[in-house]
Order: C-alpha cells, then structure tokens, then sequence
C-alpha cells in the first residue's frame, strides 16, 4: 500500500469520522428537545405502526393528492434511496484504499451484469433528478405557487430550500465526474469503458484528455460525491430536509383516534366530577397543574417529533379555510414556530446551562391569540399533511391556555361560555323552550 | 324521554336535537322534517327535550374545557341513568363529540348521524323514497368537516341524495378536499378575525360554480352559512339549501 494510499484512507476516516461527530451530537439534541415534550400514549399495535409507515412515509401515498408535485418529488426520492448503494462501495474503496472494490473482487458475468444494472439505474436517475431539481428551483423562484409565497417562508426557510437543492446538483454532477472521468480513464487502458450508458458516453468524449487531468477529475468527483453525503448528513438537522428520516417515526407513531376527537383532559374531568358528586375523591396529581400549553414543555413529544418533521411543503396552510380568505393563521407557520423556539431553547441551554430560561412562550412570542382564533377546527390541513403531522393538535393545547390559564376570550366567546354555563345551550334561551319546536309538528 | 320511562317504556333510540336543532329557526325545520320521518316509519324513539343539554363541542374548541367537562358528564349521568344504548343526530358536531369524546368520560353509546341512519332505513327497505320531487334535479352536497374528515363519512349523505333519483353534482373540492363552511371550532359564535374574506362566501362560491338548484347540506351549521352566502350572492331563489332530512321529508310529502 502506497504512502498517497494511507493519507487517502486517513483523509476518509477523518472526513468521515468528523461528519459522524457533529450530525450525531445535532442529531442527540433533536432528540433531547422533542423529550421536553410532555408524554403522550399512542396506543397502537404494531400492525398499525408498520402499515401507516410504509403507506405514508415509504410509499408517500398521501403526497399523490397532488399528481405533478408528488412524481417529482418521487423521482428525487427514489434517487436519494438508489444512491446509497452505489455509496456503499465508495465507503468500502474509501476504507481500503482500492478503486471500484466490489466490480473487481466479484467479476463472475451474473454480479457484473447486476453491477451494470444498478450504475446505469442510478445514472439515468441522476440525470433525471437534475432536471427535476431544476423544476423545484423554478418552483421556488419563477412559478406562482401561491404555498411557497407565505410569509413564513420568507428568509431562512427559502434560501434552506434552495441550499438543498443546490446540494442535489451539485451532488449529480459529481457522480457524473466521478464516473465519467473513470469510464475514460478505463476506455484509455482497455479500448472500452465499463458499460454505463450515460457516463461512458461521457468518458468516450472526455478520452482524448491526458490521463492526470482525467484521474483528477475522477478523484474530485469521487470525493466531492462523499462530500455532498457527508454535508448532507451534517446539514439535515439543521434543515426542514430532516423530513427524510422523521417522517418515518412520525408516521410510526400516528395517532389512532378519529380526526374529529380533541383529547380529554383528566385533571379537569375529575375535578369537575367532584363539584358534581362530592363522595368522589380526585387522583393526586403531581406537580403544578398547568391546562393547555403556553410553551413547547407543556405540548407532547408528539406535537414536538410533529414540528421537527415538518418540511414546509405548505399543503396545510393552503388548505386552511382561515388562510384562504386572509386571515393571519397558517398551520404551516405554527410546526414551524414550534420547532424554532425548541431551537431557541436549546441553543440558549448550550449557552447558559441546562437551567436557562428566558422570558419568552411560544404562545404570544411566536404564535399569536388572532391566529389561533382563526382556526375553524376543520381538519383539513391534518387531512393534508402528507407526514400525518396534527398542526390543530398544537392550536388546541395553545388554545386551552390562553382561555384557562390566560382568560384571554373574545367577548363573543365569553357570552356563549356564559350563556352554555347558565342555560345549556351557546344562545340566550331557556331549557325550558327545547321541546318548543314540538308545537309545530302537528 | 322521562315521560316514556314514566310509562315504563324503553325507546330504541333517542333522537339528539341538539341546540341549534332546538333553537335555531333554520335548524327546527331539520328537526321536524327529521322527526316527520321517524313518525311516519313509526320508529320508537325518544327525545330528552328539557334534559337535553349543549355536548360541549363548541367550549372544548374553543379551549374552554371546564364548560365541556361540565356539559358534557351532566348529558352522560342523564342519558347512563336512562340507560341510553342508541342516539341519532342531525348535527354533526353533536355526532362527533356523542361518539368520539363521551366515552373517555364514561358515555359510551351506539352514536348515528342521521345521514347514516337516514341510509340505514333506506337500505333495509323502511324508509321508501317515493315521489319524485327532486327527480333529475342538480344538486350538490357540501362536505361537513366533522361528518367528512374528522370521521370519514362521506358516501352516507350522497346515498341518500341519491336515493332521489337526483342528478348528484360534485364540485371540486369536495369530500377530502371540501373547505369548511366557516363555523366550526365555535366560529359560529364570533366575527370571522380580520381577512379579506369570510369563509362561508368562499365556500358559497365554490358551491354555486356548478348551477345547482339545491345544496344539500348534513349539518345546522354548515346550512345557516351556506344559506348566508348564497343570500350574499342574490342566488336565493335559484338555490335552495336544504338538509337531507328536508329533502326526505319534501320528496315523500310528509
């Protein structure tokens, strides 16, 4: 083994061996901050879990709501999974110093036909993801869309989106140099290149090029390639991306009840089952009691897993009746809210120790009474999300906070609690009267 | 209710009025087209009437869940006293809460909406669909969020829409996709937040896109929205927006 050999496994293992660091120290932070969240029970078997993923997070079955989005979305998909095999042999070549270990080591026809099959599979997909990835930046930037127009998207969000897919092109043309630099170094050698379509077809026109600059620009794209992966790795818990492996958990854990059921609230249930029956003695209850939620400690892991799966796509918002004629609310803009004040949290806890606190909520400081008032409990932004994530789930909890805990009402509101308290029903009639209809039967 | 127990009889099922059903003028048509029904069916049921008390849906959206908890065990302790296994409802939002959130409190009941009992009693053959009133008409149903998406009912009002011999019409967002009237989540009860638009004229505008003659519409809110916007658009006389149940109940002539 060469000496330019051990600096190159070096070079790997470090590159490697860095990535790994940092993604799996943002990775456990991510983790740490969705169990801020208060537990929740998802009472599901196992059957279920595995079914809603593989339906929704592997098989995307909710994104074909909308055709044209989600087959572009597949392409680029289905290339990201494709991908990584050839990325197993860069990491074994990587790790031992060799060239293309797996077509050498194994070179009986049956393996290398497959070989061929796979390189030229990704290849084709590759090319086709570069075009698609031009479509999304055209998407972002040039079309009327009117979900990527939000103002919640403005900034960070817009320029994360475009990162990434800068990353994509960047990561194609790489595997391109790599494997079109390689094929015409191999056409130089044995008069023929490996037998892939595109990148042959590519090496054949780049052959006439002196060796060195050939072997350079293998090498470049053959680490670049790596490179990409890697700042993928590191980037994605950073990024709205991170949708590639949350969404797999979070529809794992997809909640069992019908849409329309708001969860119960045991600690006021009980207290008001003593008000009515005074033999009734309430559970003790640990702690402070605090009803609804004012920050992210006081929502679920599950709302929490919700927020850092969100991948900004914006179906919900543009579903939303409240956000179609105007008014301030977007459950896109509420995931979002609830994931950058974990950040804050967080970021400040690294700062300050793990006792920091500011004076801040998410409700009030991030997500506002006239947006959470807005929402018509409708369901159709739950009815979009293609990663089954709940935006209503977190209005509900803020919600509850801000009448219970807040008493911050709208006069309207406060009529009908009244009015619901002192004659059973949101208007101002007697009981008595119910049965009056009855008069016209006849 | 209390009478019949007082006869020392059992109903087979207890028709949930529900609020607006009782108070709304709108809605009292729906109720008695409803009953209508069940009387000419001679079902035995039974209404709690004065014992009847909101379910709680519209405090529980808002955030109010002492006000639902208080509702919501006073019908529970009502109805588990009168031994209640079976409830029929006009409205949606009582459906919902009857069904999906009363058990957790300890009310657990065989909850229908009326859509699906309405097509229950048509598929057995009890309830003969006769007349032909709405025969070759267009109509188009608008979606209730808490019939549709929050409990996946969507083909029980079009089977019986159907059962008219109607020319059923789908506008485009529709089941899944239908947009909400703009009352749910106790809006009903307050001015819409500060827009451009209010829902229920956005979704009357959807509506009316196919020329119906009637909306046929599965629930007291949705109907008092609708019927606004289509008040809002002059189209009144053109389109009526009627309930299921008044549907039933005109084309048999009860």
């Amino acid at each position: 083994m060469g000496f330019l050999q051990i600096i190159q496994i070096l070079l790997f293992l470090a590159l490697v061996g860095t990535a790994g660091y940092i993604a799996y120290g943002k990775f456990k932070e991510i983790y740490d901050n969705i169990n801020m969240g208060k537990p929740e029970v998802i009472d599901t078997t196992l059957g279920f879990r595995i079914k809603n993923m593989l339906l929704i997070a592997f098989g995307q079955k909710k994104m074909f709501k909308l055709t044209f989005a989600a087959l572009l979305h597949l392409v680029i998909y289905v290339s990201f999974c494709i991908t990584q095999i050839e990325l197993i042999e860069i990491f074994l070549d990587g790790l031992t110093g060799s060239h293309r270990l797996l077509y050498h080591t194994f070179d009986g026809p049956v393996f290398q036909t497959i070989y061929l099959i796979v390189i030229n599979f990704i290849e084709f997909l590759s090319l086709l993801t570069f075009f698609v990835t031009i479509i999304f930046i055209l998407r972002r930037t040039t079309f009327k869309i009117e979900r990527f127009k939000k103002p919640e998207l403005k900034g960070w969000p817009f320029r994360d989106a475009l990162i990434i897919l800068g990353f994509e092109l960047t990561l194609i043309t790489f595997i391109f140099m790599m494997n079109g630099g390689d094929s015409a170094l191999h056409i130089q050698e044995h008069g023929h290149g490996y037998g892939f379509i595109l990148s042959g077809a590519l090496g054949n026109a780049l052959s006439g090029l002196p060796t060195g600059l050939l072997a350079f620009i293998e090498r470049v794209g053959w680490w670049g390639h790596l490179s990409m992966v890697l700042t993928f790795l590191v980037y994605l818990p950073y990024s709205k991306h991170l949708h590639v492996m949350l969404a797999f958990p979070n529809t794992f854990f997809t909640r069992p009840e019908p849409k329309g059921e708001i969860h119960n609230m045991p600690a006021i249930m009980n207290e008001v089952k003593s008000m009515i029956d005074p033999s009734f003695v309430v559970p003790a209850t640990e702690g402070e009691v605090q009803f609804g939620a004012k920050d992210v400690y006081d929502l679920s892991w599950k709302n929490l897993l919700d927020a850092y799966t969100c991948t900004e796509c914006g179906r919900c918002t543009a579903a939303c009746p409240a956000n179609q004629t105007g008014k301030k609310l977007s459950p896109r803009k509420i995931m979002m809210d609830t994931r950058d004040r974990m950040e804050e949290i967080s970021k400040g806890k690294k700062e300050h120790g793990p006792d920091f606190a500011d004076n801040k909520t998410l409700l009030g400081d991030y997500i506002t009474a006239e947006e959470l008032r807005a929402c018509t409990t409708c369901n159709a932004c739950v009815e979009e999300c293609p990663v089954n994530i709940s935006p209503l789930s977190i209005i509900v909890e803020l919600r509850r906070n801000l009448i219970m805990e807040a008493s911050d009402s709208p006069a309207e509101w406060n009529n009908i609690f009244a009015n619901l308290e002192n004659n059973q029903a949101p208007w101002q009639f007697s009981p008595e009267d119910r049965l009056k209809w009855t008069e016209e039967l006849n | 209710m209390s009478d019949l127990v007082a006869e020392g009889k059992t109903p087979d099922v207890v028709f949930w009025v529900g609020c607006a059903g009782s108070f709304d003028q709108r809605a009292q048509r729906v109720t008695i087209a409803f009953t209508k029904i069940l009387n000419q069916l001679n079902i035995n049921f039974a209404v709690l009437g004065t014992e009847e008390a909101c379910t709680g849906d519209p405090a529980r959206r808002a955030g109010n869940e002492f006000v639902f908890q208080m509702l919501a065990q006073q019908n529970i302790a009502t109805m588990n006293n009168y031994g209640v296994k079976k409830i029929v409802t006009t409205c949606p939002h009582c459906f919902n809460t009857l069904k999906n959130e009363y058990p957790a409190l300890g009310g657990s009941y065989e909850v229908l909406h009326h859509a699906t009992y309405l097509q229950q009693l048509i598929n057995d053959g009890q309830l003969k669909v006769e007349g032909g009133a709405f025969k070759g008409k267009r109509i188009t149903y608008h979606d209730s969020c808490y019939l549709g998406r929050a409990n996946d009912i969507y083909e029980a009002p079009r089977a019986v829409i159907e059962s008219l011999d109607a020319d059923l019409i789908e506008i485009n967002k529709c089941r899944t996709n239908g947009l909400c009237c703009g009352a749910g989540g106790a809006q009903m009860f307050k001015e819409d937040e500060p827009g451009d638009k209010r829902i229920n004229v956005e979704r009357t505008e959807q509506l009316i896109e196919v020329y119906p003659e009637v909306i046929a519409v599965a629930c007291p809110f949705c109907n008092t929205m609708i019927t606004d916007g289509v008040k809002g658009e002059n189209k009144q006389d053109d389109i009526k927006v009627l309930d299921i149940a008044e549907l039933i109940a005109q084309n048999n002539q009860y």
